[in-house]
């Protein structure tokens, strides 16, 4: 499969990348594990790619302050094997390591993962879970938004068409934070059929977020309310799972029907509820 | 329409203009005339266009030529040494890693992948680290007892 011709423009800089974009069709390649496999089956025919990979600024992983930043074009691999997130933030190397395979993981990018929106992706859960930060650069200027802002729908986000995502900011969890990504994995594909990402810290509150379940990742505040504050009994996690997914437009497809989906969501929720027990 | 590439494959510098669309496996089978490396699934799932660029693993079937400018590039024909194999190409040989041999050129680059970060795998990290490749006849066992020998052969070495 050949994609349809474009042009193609490295940039070396930010700056450089956003003037590039404001051209008009041109879409950010990064590792291009999402983006070369869309380009290859003609989903997306942009007229130019603007290659960020090499910008030296937005690559590496450092502690700022109280918050992880991670750079948006560092790769999946590097994020799995870093030791100062596996001390900071360990379900960000586990969930990096739970996706697809080595050499996937080699060259896709974090950053190119969320601008994608894949709903069966694996970082969409864990930034939510996380309650992190996606800092976007544009013509107008840099903002920052709520990972939960940030995903606005099916394979959509709210970068602007001469955005790129910089960085994204997790803020550092307090001692004792326990946390688990359980996923149930798209055997070819490698994609998450269902990823539950939780985290409960050590006042009690819990987070859980679905990827994989509905049309876009989401944070599940049935389970949260249910179980945040209480012990993580098999009675509680069973009465808090009980409407997983509830309000959600649940995927269905020729891998998996929307009943079963929404019955390995309640069975992953329990499975990392029980884990961080 | 073509952009300017300089890569080093097997040691070898190259330089050429390419079409910004051209697939890196394609530059590699149809440009340089190394086809060795394989197109399996065209999707990045199958592994069987497994190539190093720049010491680490990846899917040629899903980088663009382009992407690989200025880098150093391994595939399955930079692996022997002259007509000295390299361990793990023995090692499939060997224990009968291979029956079509279609799997083999990326199953022997991801192997080779693995052994450079982790010399004494387990059973189990090999398994891991060949998710990445499918193989339709093997079943797999062969392939995991190839790396096996290669691991230890290549401990020897050292």
């Amino acid at each position: 499969m050949i994609p349809a011709s474009f042009e193609y423009k490295r940039a070396r800089s930010v700056k450089a990348a956003i003037e590039l974009l404001a051209d008009g069709n041109a879409k950010v390649l990064s590792g291009g594990h999402s983006l070369v496999p869309a380009l290859k089956l003609r989903l997306n025919q942009p007229e130019m790619l603007v290659d960020i990979a090499r910008i030296a600024s937005l690559k590496g992983i450092k502690v700022s302050g109280k918050e992880l930043v991670i750079g948006s074009t560092t790769t999946h691999q590097e994020i799995a094997s870093s030791d100062i997130v596996k001390e900071h933030l360990s379900i960000l190397a586990e969930g990096a390591g739970a996706i697809g395979d080595v050499q996937v993981r080699n060259k896709g990018t974090l950053g190119g993962s969320l601008a994608h929106a894949d709903p069966s992706a694996d970082w969409p859960a864990l930034v939510l879970v996380s309650n992190a930060k996606v800092v976007l650069e544009g013509s107008g200027g840099e903002r920052t938004l709520n990972a939960a802002d940030f995903f606005t729908g099916f394979f959509s986000t709210a970068l602007a068409s001469d955005e790129i995502i910089t960085e994204i900011r997790f803020p550092i969890p307090a001692k004792g934070t326990k946390s688990t990504y359980q996923k149930f994995v798209q055997p070819a594909s490698r994609f998450a059929l269902v990823g539950c990402a939780a985290m409960r810290e050590p006042s009690g509150e819990t987070r859980v977020a679905f990827s994989g379940v509905a049309d876009a990742a989401f944070r599940d505040t049935g389970i949260e309310n249910a179980i945040s504050g209480k012990t993580l009994t098999a009675e509680n996690i069973n009465h808090a799972v009980s409407d997983t997914a509830k309000g959600q437009d649940i995927m269905s497809d020729h891998y998996a029907s929307e009943e079963y989906r929404v019955h390995l969501a309640k069975v992953f929720a329990k499975r990392a509820l029980m884990a961080l027990a | 329409m073509g952009v300017k590439i300089n890569v080093t494959v097997n040691g070898k510098a190259y330089s050429h203009d390419v079409e910004p669309r051209t697939l890196l496996v394609h530059y590699l089978r149809d440009t340089l005339l190394l086809t060795g490396t394989h197109v399996g699934c065209d999707t990045s799932s199958c592994g069987a266009c497994t190539i190093h660029v720049d010491g680490i693993a990846a899917k040629s079937c899903t980088m663009l030529a382009v992407q690989a400018d200025d880098c150093e590039i391994t595939t399955i024909e930079g692996m022997a040494k002259g007509s000295d194999m390299h361990p793990l190409q023995e090692g499939f040989k060997e224990c009968h890693g291979l029956q079509c041999g279609f799997c083999t050129p990326g199953m022997i680059m991801s192997s080779a992948d693995l052994l450079s970060k982790n010399p004494n795998p387990t059973e189990d990290e090999i398994r891991h680290a060949l998710e990445g490749n499918f193989c339709r006849c093997t079943g797999y066992h062969n392939i995991v007892r190839a790396v096996q020998y290669a691991a230890e052969k290549m401990a020897v070495e050292v």
